[in-house]
């Protein structure tokens, strides 16, 4: 499952052969370890446009910087900005072009929401043109914009919409380990970015990138604002102190990394696989200290069952379990289709279709489902497995609203080629391929997209909802 | 003690031009120059065989001979050899904080007149024995016997030779000054164009002030200089920016043109009570009222620190930016509050740092505790008649040379009010605030 490529070209002789050669040379991932500081390094934060006016979101992301305890640096002649950064009681480093000396910087932020004309994106270049050849190996990107529904003209719409065309760009060109992200922030939601900052500066995301992420705008849930989950007193290592969650195809894979993190986050997991994967879902139970729930998720009774094990409550439900059955379609039997339906999409809506019945779920309640790449780009040979993972981003668009109502949330994560058993099993070439084409230029591992999941059901996430999130290292596929 | 506080009058000073390291003053030492700068003080205000309250002096750079090096330069002057003196040693702060030592001694009345002055001379300097060589002879000399002895000398080695050679380095950062104002500019951001831009104007200013004859009663020709050597009349920004980088890589910003060379020199200034001024008919250039010297944490947590938790670390010659507000909030005064500013241009660099510092909020919040920065001064008023980067800067000697000039210019303006900020190493700093005009007490 180990990705031999990455760690010959990390060491001197293989980087000098793939280097000789003009083979891509991906470099190893940073990644979280339990009691790491959200970022190693220097933030170089920026606001662009909007000269004269109040920036609340400039305000809120200064804040929310400082309270992640990042070592902040801005502009030498942002005046505005350093008097916000002073303003809020914090330190930042000065940065000038025009000497760099030898400032590297970890992220650089930039605040584009103010861009409100065509002839204002030249801020993009302003900040990033003399800042790109200082960001730090797995270095990170965020361009803050406005959501199109809060854009009140067409050309502040235009600008805004030109921001992503800018970010996914700049994730091509980057390398080194380094992601760019777009986060589009609604009014609601400038007191809830604390926890989605945190994950995109932190190696938590380091196979995510080119993505863009919605906050607010409507359909935010509980937990967002400090108000509502108490971010403020919020315990940023053990997030999920006190909280259930259900995972689905827990035993191995994504599945069992996504147990472990959520764990390891304080969550008290409740891991769910077929009784014929027994063995392993009990190993992974009992060193997660945990429970096990050998269910068939099809089955027809497993709806009432589980809303009966929950009716105490129930915070997080990840929809992991799912399967492939690959043919295409003019070879494909029926049963091969439905099965496959039934098993990655339908039983889904029956289990949550219960479980909010039975009001399980509580306000604050988070689901989160595992879609696929293959559910945006679409695969050959895959055809029932794509159809079903597009539907749960249909499920995942529709229930937003919905589930907004009861302070809840509902978010999915599309990961691309993730190191499991099921991706070791491919052909070499399609593999390589897999691995190479992205950004990143190489594989992603299950606990990348456990660490996403993990972000997206976070306590303090409740302005994040509705959101499908690539876990592809920017895949050229459907990007 | 008496119970009142006196004004603190500067009625002069003098020095002798300042020379470039190895050149005009090579064979001087810092006696001589010591004395010549205090000679040419005595012929000028008439102090021939005075009996003086005192003389404070010292240098960066000193030889181990040069025990008491103030009191023994004393005994070559004209003044009365009872004069008592002492040495004072506050690297780059030295010159001003001597001037802040005999004022505050007149200020309470413990004596009526005196001279601070300083000297440095990086041409003659003090060259050690190699400290294993010298452990091996304090060893040999602590041996009673000659066979011990003898065998001690089988452990002499070729390398014992070489000497050790000062060198312009942090003790606690193994970084030169000019490495460490390297990161200062690069912390702050400092482009080489707005260094050069203060290099040159250094230059053409000083020059200027040559011309109009302003230097005419601060200086005694030495050594067949009558001008600072170091000055470029003729310097401009297009000059400057063809120099190379010399601290900060290749793609710093300090160049030989804006950081100050090494020099030679010495100069002191007249303080004197009111009184004292007024019964010898000497005009009083002006008052030294406030001062206030600081120091920064510049080696932070690690390696050199003192271990008390985690520390940030401050700009080695970023002291003065915190000297300042506590001067000015004890004065009652603000930044702006000022004619003339006379900022030690160690580093054109450092000049800069400073003045952003003050101008920036987060600075003024995070480390001066202020709700609004100081703010920015009127350039027009800063080293109207040149700095360190022209004159060059003898350590010791800048502080008793920038007194001089800002009392005497203090005085042209009539009523008007001026200050002082020197940088120094170790992470100090010293400010002052002199006045001109005004009732005399």
């Amino acid at each position: 499952m180990s990705d031999r490529y990455v760690t010959l070209v990390n060491t001197r002789p293989g980087g000098m052969l793939a280097r000789r050669v003009g083979l891509p040379r991906p470099v190893a991932l940073e990644r979280y370890r339990p009691g790491e500081p959200v970022i190693r390094g220097r933030v170089l934060v920026g606001g662009a446009g909007g000269e004269g006016v109040a920036r609340p979101l400039l305000d809120a992301l200064v804040g929310a910087l400082g309270e992640a305890g990042c070592e902040l640096a801005t502009s030498v002649d942002d005046e505005r900005l350093r008097a916000v950064v002073a303003q809020a009681g914090l330190d930042a480093t000065v940065f000038n072009g025009e000497a760099p000396g030898e400032q590297r910087f970890k992220a650089l932020v930039l605040d584009a929401s103010g861009i409100a004309d065509s002839s204002e994106l030249v801020a993009l270049h302003a900040f990033f043109h003399p800042t790109v050849r200082r960001l730090e190996r797995c270095g990170r990107v965020i361009v803050l914009g406005r959501p199109a529904g809060e854009c009140t003209s067409v050309r502040q719409q235009t600008a805004q919409r030109a921001l992503e065309g800018f970010t996914r760009s700049l994730g091509k060109e980057l390398g080194g380990g380094s992601t760019v992200q777009l986060v589009l922030v609604g009014a609601d939601a400038h007191d809830g970015m604390a926890s989605t900052l945190r994950f995109l500066l932190s190696p938590r995301s380091a196979y995510v990138s080119g993505q863009v992420i919605r906050l607010g705008g409507g359909h935010a849930g509980a937990g967002g604002a400090p108000e509502d989950a108490g971010a403020g007193q919020i315990d940023w290592e053990r997030p999920y102190g006190g909280r259930t969650a259900l995972v689905t195809g827990a035993s191995r894979g994504i599945g069992e990394a996504i147990a472990t993190t959520l764990a390891r986050e304080g969550a008290h997991v409740v891991g769910l696989d077929v009784p014929a994967l027994s063995g392993e879902l009990q190993s992974v139970s009992a060193r997660l200290g945990g429970e096990a729930l050998e269910l068939d998720i099809t089955a027809p009774e497993a709806p009432a069952l589980l809303a009966e094990r929950f009716a105490d409550g129930l915070d997080v439900v990840v929809h992991n379990a799912g399967v492939t059955r690959d043919r295409t379609l003019a070879k494909m039997p029926r049963e091969r289709w439905s099965e496959l339906i039934d098993i990655n999409l339908s039983s889904q809506e029956r289990i949550d279709d219960a479980l909010l019945a039975a009001g399980a779920l509580e306000a604050g309640g988070r689901i989160v489902c595992v879609s696929s790449m293959s559910g945006i780009a679409g695969n050959a040979g895959q055809t029932n497995y794509a159809t079903s993972k597009a539907g749960v981003i249909g499920r995942v668009q529709a229930l937003a609203p919905v589930l907004a109502e009861r302070g809840a949330t509902i978010n999915a994560v599309a990961p691309g080629f993730i190191e499991t058993r099921m991706t070791s099993a491919m052909p070499l070439a399609i593999r390589e391929a897999g691995r190479r084409m992205s950004s990143l230029g190489q594989g992603g591992e299950p606990v990348d997209v456990a660490e996403t999941i993990a972000w997206l059901a976070h306590p303090a996430s409740g302005a994040v909802n509705g959101n499908v999130v690539r876990v592809c290292g920017q895949n050229l596929l459907g990007a | 003690m008496s119970a009142s506080v006196r004004r603190v009058a500067v009625l002069g000073g003098n020095r002798i031009p300042f020379a470039r390291s190895n050149s005009a003053y090579a064979q001087a030492s810092n006696h001589d120059m010591l004395v010549a700068a205090l000679d040419g003080l005595i012929v000028r205000y008439g102090l021939d065989g005075e009996l003086l309250g005192e003389v404070a002096a010292g240098a960066v750079l000193k030889h181990p001979r040069d025990r008491d090096l103030t009191r023994e330069a004393l005994l070559s002057t004209r003044l009365a050899p009872q004069t008592p003196a002492y040495d004072v040693q506050q690297a780059c702060g030295t010159g001003l904080e001597a001037v802040i030592l005999v004022a505050n001694k007149i200020a309470l009345g413990q004596i009526d007149v005196g001279i601070a002055g300083g000297v440095d001379t990086t041409s003659d300097a003090p060259l050690a024995l190699n400290e294993s060589l010298r452990k091996l002879l304090m060893e040999a000399n602590r041996t009673p016997d000659a066979k011990g002895r003898l065998r001690l000398l089988t452990r002499l080695r070729p390398s014992q030779i070489v000497p050790e050679i000062p060198r312009n380095v942090e003790p606690r950062t193994g970084l030169s000054m000019g490495e460490h104002c390297a990161l200062m500019a690069g912390e702050w951001g400092i482009a080489r164009a707005e260094q050069d831009e203060l290099a040159a104007r250094s230059h053409q200013r000083m020059a200027a002030a040559y011309e109009q004859g302003f230097f005419a009663d601060l200086l005694t020709p030495y050594a067949g200089l009558e001008r600072d050597q170091n000055l470029r009349a003729d310097s401009t920004v297009e000059k400057l920016a063809k120099l190379r980088p010399v601290f900060g890589g290749p793609d710093g910003t300090m160049t030989a043109g804006n950081s100050t060379p090494l020099s030679d020199g010495a100069s002191a200034v007249l303080l004197a009570s009111e009184e004292w001024a007024r019964e010898r008919e000497l005009p009083v250039l002006a008052y030294l009222t406030h001062a206030q010297t600081a120091a920064v944490d510049h080696v932070g947590a690690g390696a050199g620190g003192n271990g008390n938790g985690p520390r940030k670390r401050e700009g080695l010659l970023m002291a003065p930016a915190y000297a300042m507000p506590r001067m000015l909030d004890r004065a009652g005064l603000a930044l702006g509050d000022f004619d003339l500013y006379e900022i030690h241009e160690a580093f054109a660099a450092q000049v800069l740092c400073t003045l952003r510092a003050w101008e920036d909020p987060v600075f003024c919040r995070e480390r001066l505790g202020r709700e609004q920065p100081l703010g920015a001064i009127d350039r027009e008023r800063l080293n109207v008649h040149g700095g360190s980067l022209a004159a060059g800067h003898p350590f010791a000697a800048t502080g008793g040379r920038i007194v001089a000039s800002l009392a005497k210019a203090l005085r042209e303006r009539g009523s008007a009010r001026g200050v002082v900020s020197v940088c120094a190493a170790a992470g100090q700093g010293v400010v002052a605030v002199l006045e001109s005009g005004g009732q005399p007490a």
